[in-house]
């Protein structure tokens, strides 16, 4: 245990003692209310706790000391301590609800991200088609972000944006953002101190481990990264996009590759071994049987598990992708 | 079964405390059935004491476990499937279990009768029937532990709810019948309030505990079927797939969050609003000072019942309900802390020139002002839309809910505890230990959940079994807390329990109130008075005086002063 040498984290160096670096447009409008209400309510925790400490200690039980008389009750002064606080109250309120308004509206030429959230992983999908499972904008530009989920509910919450919101199975929410920092230089993850995204909606077994990165990019790199990730197979051999893809399009939450039983076979050591199916036959596992069993799972379903898994289509997963996915299993040998 | 009632009998048994061993309702009669099956409001609100201890001790016992495995950011002792259902396990049972039930159930129906000088509740059978529920919706949180636990969190969200194969089902009929439970106190007491007060004592002659339990049971009464309603809806969508909050059959989850919180926030209050009546009685009583503003204490604790009904979509900000709801529920929340805050300065007002004592009840009193001012306070950046988006489902949100209802209501419930545990068996607790421990539960507390407001703010998410470097440290103090408060709530306790054997034997009246209780001899006789005793105003203390051969207050005779009653 090193608590002392933690210590110094109580007074970042950058941010203050509650909240970490701002780093949207929007972030020091929430730190200046959140400032705000914290210096008052200071004073206010202040007065009380001060008042109370001084009158146990004025009239502190002695012998010899008793009560003395004072008012039971006071109109004036009872209604001056409703109203006066209300005027407080109030402007929290505008302030809260202003900024609230400004932080959800997006501008309408704002770049589009869909978000999709699902057990336990995140997916971002860009305007030319792009996939990433961490989250990648440029700076300077307002982004929008259309939220989804596949099964429970998550929430896309990034600490530095001073941002979060519910993704909604069955419904679209939105947000947006607009980073005022890059978190490094360059496309090279190496290059970057980036930002932390977490699940803030409870989701099940892995919720604390839902967590992705944001990396925030000079408006040239975000290009060149776009580019890079928009062409998957540039430059990654087969069996790497296929790991990719396996990590993106959810084929790792049902499919293990280290012979853990989920809720489908396992991809470990299967590539050229022989399956028994449901309805008794039996072949063994190759190319054709990858692409059919994408394509059409019901057909042959391995003995011992149920049919459950979705279909892909051509438009969820082309033919290329298939090959890469059918290499990937085969390195696995 | 009750004493003779010779018109002196009142008057004897509080002067010289000797009483026969028929006049103690607790040896009134011996044998488990004549506490299981007992009519007395006394043994079932000391029935409801021991259930609740051993919930709050087990929800404790949870917490420290949950507390240790964050110690560090990475796996401890226990996975993340037992980390989750530890969470859950924890907050449901000290909510539905504990906190709920623990003022109005446990020292409301010990105390409420015998403040309004009547033998018992309007409803005796029905108020053993509801601590019975209390046992069976108990009974099926145990099973739901036992037979496969319960992992999704105590709010029981949608979908995630109606898609897990742990045992909401069993949780939910738990939840039901505690519902059930919670109904039939409320109706019980308001009925009691209602019909039995005795004669002189009007409404604005009653004390500030039974405003508040008054107002309580209003919650209870009307938000309560919502929650059970829900429940039922959501078992309906388990076990029958109707369709109403899952969307994969077309159902809405966001409806489940309108319904859960329209019960849920209102219940906030039911655990705060006794809370705050136990504090208005300590703090006069150990000031010897007439309660300031009484007037304002009681309406701010009826129009907190009324508010707490308009604010629940405070807990929706980034569910994704419309945005004008999101204001509109920001505004109303402000609005419930002005009645709060009118409290906390009527208290500080009604010391003003008193003559304070520090026995443990006020030091407990003043812990509550404390911490309930830092929890009321933190709420204001949680009313606060543009703040709450950042603050929302994080440690804050964490730190601010314990700030109230455990550094609120736990506090407000053991200084209650201390207060009437003379009256409730008779005996008198060791005063420096009482306020050791105190002192131990105050400095406890802060070290845990202070650093939570700051790791939440610096977004720290809640409900997380792992979590990244940069909050260990926030976490360690947590937990290093922790378990001093935990060390501080055994010893605490133990000193009330230790007080059963060894302490000494407990006047009428040890502290000086004016409230009807202390007019019958402690513990009271089953029947609580011969006579019924004459009111006056409860916080007029002038007619009481120490005495040293009773060891506490006995009443001067003297004209009977007129005061007002505010």
């Amino acid at each position: 245990m090193n608590l002392l040498s933690n210590l110094p984290l109580l007074a970042d160096a950058d941010g203050g003692l509650f909240f970490g670096p701002a780093n949207s447009t929007f972030a020091p409008m929430v730190d200046d209310l959140f400032d705000l209400i914290y210096w008052i309510s200071a004073f206010f925790f202040v007065l009380i706790v001060g008042v109370m400490v001084y009158f146990v200690l004025k009239y502190y039980r002695r012998p010899g000391h008793g009560p003395q008389p004072s008012p039971t009750h006071n109109n004036t002064l009872e209604i001056a301590w409703s109203v006066l606080p209300s005027f407080l109250l109030v402007v929290f309120f505008v302030m809260g609800f202003t900024n609230y308004m400004s932080m959800r509206t997006p501008p309408d030429d704002a770049y589009e991200i869909h978000v999709q959230a699902k057990k336990w992983s995140w997916l971002f999908v860009y305007p030319n088609g792009a996939e990433s499972s961490d989250l990648h904008i440029p700076v300077g530009r307002p982004v929008r972000f259309i939220l989804e989920s596949e099964d429970v509910l998550h929430n896309m919450f990034v600490p530095a944006f001073r941002t979060k919101m519910d993704c909604v199975p069955g419904r679209y929410n939105e947000i947006w953002v607009e980073a005022v920092n890059t978190t490094g230089s360059g496309i090279n993850p190496d290059e970057h101190k980036p930002h932390d995204l977490f699940c803030a909606e409870y989701c099940g077994r892995d919720h604390s481990n839902m967590h992705a990165f944001v990396y925030v990019y000079e408006t040239g790199d975000f290009d060149a990264w776009l580019e890079k990730a928009a062409n998957l197979y540039e430059g990654r051999t087969m069996a790497e996009v296929g790991e990719l893809l396996y990590k993106r399009k959810g084929c790792i939450s049902c499919h293990s590759i280290d012979g853990t039983k989920k809720a489908g076979p396992s991809f470990k050591d299967s590539f050229g071994t022989a399956h028994k199916f449901t309805d008794g036959t039996e072949a063994v596992m190759d190319e054709n049987y990858i692409r059919e069993s994408i394509r059409d799972p019901r057909a042959k379903v391995v003995a011992g598990y149920q049919p459950v898994m979705p279909v892909f289509p051509s438009s969820r997963l082309s033919d290329k992708d298939i090959t890469a996915i059918a290499e990937f299993i085969k390195s696995l040998k | 079964m009750s004493v003779g009632s010779t018109p002196d009998k009142f008057q004897a048994a509080n002067l010289d405390g000797a009483q026969t061993r028929e006049d103690n309702y607790l040896l009134a009669s011996s044998g488990v059935g004549s506490w299981l099956f007992t009519l007395d409001h006394k043994r079932i609100g000391v029935m409801y004491l021991v259930g609740i201890l051993v919930s709050f001790f087990l929800g404790g016992i949870f917490a420290l476990i949950l507390r240790a495995e964050l110690f560090t950011g990475t796996k401890l002792f226990l996975t993340e499937d037992q980390y989750n259902q530890m969470f859950t396990l924890h907050g449901a049972v000290m909510t539905f279990l504990f906190i709920i039930p623990s003022i109005p159930a446990a020292l409301g129906n010990f105390v409420l009768p015998v403040m309004l000088g009547q033998k018992d509740v309007a409803f005796p059978r029905m108020n053993l029937g509801s601590f019975y529920l209390w046992v069976v919706g108990a009974i099926f949180f145990l099973c739901a532990i036992i037979f496969g636990g319960l992992d999704t969190g105590w709010t029981f969200y949608t979908p995630y709810s109606v898609t897990t194969s742990t045992r909401v089902i069993l949780a939910l009929l738990g939840v039901f019948v505690l519902g059930f439970s919670s109904i039939f106190t409320g109706l019980n007491f308001i009925v009691t309030i209602n019909t039995m007060r005795p004669h002189g004592m009007t409404w604005f002659k009653m004390p500030l505990f039974l405003w508040s339990i008054y107002a309580t049971s209003i919650i209870q009464l009307l938000a309560t079927p919502v929650l059970g309603i829900t429940g039922l809806l959501l078992i309906a969508e388990r076990a029958l797939h109707i369709g109403i909050f899952d969307p994969e059959m077309g159902g809405d989850p966001v409806l489940f969050q309108h319904f859960f919180w329209f019960y849920s926030h209102p219940a906030v209050y039911i655990m705060i609003l006794p809370a705050m009546g136990i504090i208005s009685e300590l703090i006069a009583v150990f000031s010897r000072k007439h309660i300031f503003g009484y007037r304002f204490i009681a309406y701010s604790s009826i129009a907190i019942a009324l508010l707490g009904f308009l604010v629940w979509g405070h807990h929706m900000f980034v569910s994704g309900q419309s945005q004008l709801a999101a204001v509109v529920f920001s505004g109303l929340t402000f609005s419930v802390s002005i009645p709060s805050a009118i409290k906390v300065f009527n208290w500080l007002a009604t010391m003003y020139k008193g003559s304070i004592s520090l026995a443990t009840p006020m030091c407990y009193a003043l812990a509550f002002i404390f911490l309930f001012t830092i929890g009321g306070l933190t709420g204001l950046f949680l009313g606060a839309l543009a703040t709450d988006i950042q603050l929302h489902d994080t440690y804050f949100v964490v730190a601010h809910f314990h700030y109230v209802m455990m550094g609120g209501t736990l506090v407000a419930f053991v200084g209650g505890l201390y207060y009437w545990w003379p009256k409730m068996f008779g005996v008198m607790y060791n005063e420096n230990a009482g306020r050791l421990f105190c002192l131990i539960v105050f400095l406890g507390f802060n070290l845990t959940f202070f650093p939570q407001f700051i790791m939440g703010a610096r977004g720290m998410p809640r409900r997380y079994a792992r979590y990244v470097e940069e909050f260990q440290i926030y976490h360690q103090l947590s937990t290093l807390g922790a378990f001093l408060l935990g060390i501080g709530m055994v010893g605490a306790i133990g000193v009330l329990l230790y007080s059963l054997y060894r302490g000494k034997k407990a006047p009428a009246n040890p502290w000086g109130a004016n409230t009807l209780e202390w007019m019958c001899s402690s513990p009271p006789p089953l029947a609580n008075f011969d006579n019924p005793p004459p009111v006056g105003d409860p916080y007029d203390y002038s007619n009481l005086r120490y005495d040293e051969r009773e060891g506490g207050y006995v009443t001067v005779p003297g004209p009977a002063k007129k005061t007002s009653s505010h």
